[in-house]
């Protein structure tokens, strides 16, 4: 009886399944966004791979490029100041560095909204007071806060790099519906290939590295992915240094777990 | 329950002695898991997989634990107070991605352990309460990863809660009304990730309990093993511990390390970036897509395309997702073959693997964008999906011819002449 009614189910879902080959159209779509949209060039970066650690001078350079260039409009809400000793930093220059930005409070005496220098204990402030300000400023574009970018898009820190050195005209063969519309920029590595934000790194020397490396566009822009890679995953060289500890340890563990085992069975034939 | 031969728990010590009289705690755990549970000599690396998965729900639950002794249930705080166990809590990180790697260790260990008793015919009687037992903890593990995965609030939770409970909304008449009853509200907010994070915290416990019926259910008949014959006499079996103690101890120090591996040098390998992306109800993601582990599932459910005899095409997917998961459960039934193992079943060997290439495709269906080729692919795998376990399996158990199989164990193991020397020596001693 069972069978039987599996039988007729079964068929019952074949051929529901056979009428809809029937009424799907078989024609593969022509998608051009896809066409004219580029993956990612691979970024080297010190961070990358099973050893990766990060390189603490580019983390200062693509700070200070976060800072001058992507903090007019992009937050980092994750990240703390005091955090930022682990990119080399003392006690005194964090709290010096923190106290150029101004977070929300209120007057002690009166009780009105204010402001006043931040502390090492507190996040990046954003740069908009809300959401509606923020597009409100931005041609109804929301700049998204950029503490864990690099982990929320394909490609992470190598997608940020192409996307700041990426900026072109539109190639001639573009179609009319995917050129860039007013306030929109062409950028082959963006998803829909138009995005608001016109090019942030535009010209060499825009920022000035305290450490005398040369700013090119490229450099800032891949120091700043750098940066970007530890304001994601500040645990990142612990959690490789961790890693080879535990493998390490578990490997050992496992051969003796083997020998054990042989030993245990080897009172028993055709083992 | 167990076999006449089994090793009689006697404790030594006076204060186990004791123990043993008051509350026999020890013996329990002697005859389940020591040894006075004996086992088929003659298990392959494949049956290490069940006390692989033990371990993985072991560590969800410490792990998650812990999480929710950080973790905030609200709509505004959800994502920060992840963000907040992965940054400024003592080892959040370690915690976190282990508890996100560990439920798709979970799956992974699970998905094999029930392949293998696909394989190995482990599902027929006297066996097949063990096998329903284990599609219920297969259900209640696929709610409570969708649960899970709803609780950081990023966009694929949100969305991914969105689509999913939009199920419940395909059954007629009543649909609408039950999905906004299940989500207390008309789309996933508050009161749904209140509820969600409740159940996500009970549903553990409850497979813990069907875990431990699973394992009392096997000791009566006791483990099948790779040949698929019973147990004769005692040759056939050996003690549980030690023989497989250290046997999984093996196993287990090997999945460790694939463990930890993907944890401290991969842990967002199998997750998906657009969750490091803070809910919003406003900005749908190009591609909604859940975990790896239900990918398969989602493939049958969009490869239903068309409204046939009267009914919706979105009814007809959900249909098909529930039941290709139900079907399981009539397995033991559908298969009539009395040889358990596919090792002495030809036909029913190639059709197994013709199955495991099938859900591997639909994996892969599920994972695309809905758009040709892969729409085809997923009806094609569909089709064969339910064709397999509703219509093949039950027509080549009538008719199959099965290969020469060893007399016991014992022989399969040792060549049938050892055997009967053995089986002299047992009965002259």
């Amino acid at each position: 009886m069972v069978r039987l009614i599996g039988f007729f189910v079964g068929l019952g879902f074949i051929f529901a399944l056979l009428y809809a080959i029937l009424v799907t159209p078989l024609a593969i779509e022509h998608n051009a966004t896809e066409e004219f949209h580029l993956e990612p060039r691979p970024l080297a970066l010190a961070s990358n791979g099973v050893f990766g650690r990060f390189d603490t001078a580019q983390l200062q350079r693509g700070l200070k490029v976060y800072k001058e260039v992507c903090a007019a409009c992009h937050g980092l809400s994750q990240v703390r100041f005091g955090q930022l000793e682990a990119l080399g930093y003392d006690e005194g220059q964090v709290k010096a560095l923190a106290a150029q930005f101004q977070v929300p409070s209120i007057n002690p005496d009166t009780g009105e909204p204010a402001t006043r220098p931040a502390l090492p204990s507190d996040h990046f402030p954003s740069p908009y007071p809300n959401e509606v300000a923020a597009r409100a400023a931005n041609g109804n574009a929301l700049p998204p806060d950029l503490s864990l970018i690099t982990k929320a898009r394909h490609g992470g820190a190598a997608y940020v790099h192409s996307l700041l050195t990426g900026y072109r005209n539109p190639p001639a063969n573009l179609p009319a519906e995917l050129r860039p519309a007013t306030g929109l920029h062409y950028n082959p590595y963006f998803a829909n290939l138009n995005l608001a934000m016109p090019a942030p790194l535009a010209s060499e020397g825009q920022v000035t590295f305290d450490d005398g490396t040369r700013a090119t566009v490229d450099q800032m822009a891949k120091d700043v992915s750098a940066f970007l890679v530890w304001t994601a995953e500040p645990e990142l060289p612990r959690r490789h240094a961790y890693g080879w500890a535990v493998l390490g340890f578990l490997f050992v563990l496992s051969v003796l777990a083997y020998l054990s085992y042989r030993s245990v069975w080897a009172d028993k034939k055709g083992h | 329950m167990s076999f006449p031969w089994a090793k009689n728990y006697a404790p030594q010590h006076p204060l186990m002695q004791w123990m043993d009289e008051k509350l026999p705690l020890p013996r329990f755990v002697y005859n389940a898991v020591g040894a006075g549970y004996p086992v088929p000599r003659n298990l392959n690396y494949w049956w290490n997989f069940g006390v692989l998965a033990g371990f993985a729900l072991v560590i969800q639950i410490v792990t998650g634990i812990v999480l929710a002794m950080h973790y905030y249930a609200s709509t505004g705080g959800a994502f920060n107070s992840v963000e907040h166990i992965m940054r400024d809590v003592n080892g959040g990180w370690l915690l976190r991605y282990a508890h996100m790697n560990g439920a798709s260790f979970f799956f992974i260990v699970v998905y094999t352990h029930i392949f293998r008793g696909l394989y190995f015919g482990s599902y027929k009687a006297p066996r097949e309460m063990i096998w329903l037992l284990g599609v219920v903890i297969f259900l209640l593990m696929m709610a409570t990863a969708f649960m899970g995965y709803v609780l950081p609030w990023g966009q694929m939770s949100f969305w991914g809660a969105q689509v999913i409970t939009g199920f419940f909304s395909a059954i007629p008449l009543v649909g609408e009304t039950l999905r906004e009853w299940l989500l207390g509200g008309f789309a996933p907010d508050q009161a749904a990730l209140n509820r969600f994070f409740s159940l996500h915290y009970l549903l553990p416990f409850v497979i813990l309990g069907v875990v431990i019926l699973h394992i009392w259910a096997l000791h009566i008949p006791g483990s099948s093993n790779p040949t698929g014959v019973e147990v004769k006499d005692e040759q056939d079996t050996v003690p549980f511990h030690p023989y497989y103690t250290a046997k999984d101890g093996f196993g287990l120090t090997i999945f460790l390390i694939l463990f930890f591996a993907l944890v401290f040098f991969a842990p967002n390998l199998l997750g998906h970036p657009d969750n490091y992306i803070e809910a919003n109800p406003l900005s749908t993601p190009a591609h909604i897509v859940p975990e790896w582990y239900f990918w398969p599932f989602y493939a049958i459910l969009r490869a239903f395309t068309g409204n046939f005899m009267g009914i919706d095409a979105k009814l007809w997917g959900v249909l098909a997702m529930f039941a290709s998961i139900a079907l399981l459960f009539f397995l033991p039934w559908l298969d009539r073959s009395p040889v358990r193992s596919a090792t002495y079943r030809p036909l029913y060997r190639k059709f197994f693997w013709v199955l495991v290439a099938d859900v591997a495709l639909l994996g892969v269906c599920g994972v695309m964008p809905a758009s040709q080729p892969w729409i085809i692919l997923s009806q094609i795998g569909a089709i064969y999906y339910f064709a397999h376990f509703l219509i093949i399996l039950p027509m080549i158990s009538r008719n199959e011819r099965a290969l020469p199989m060893p007399t016991s164990i014992t022989a399969a193991v040792l060549g049938e002449g050892a055997a009967k020397t053995a089986d002299k020596a047992a009965s002259a001693a």
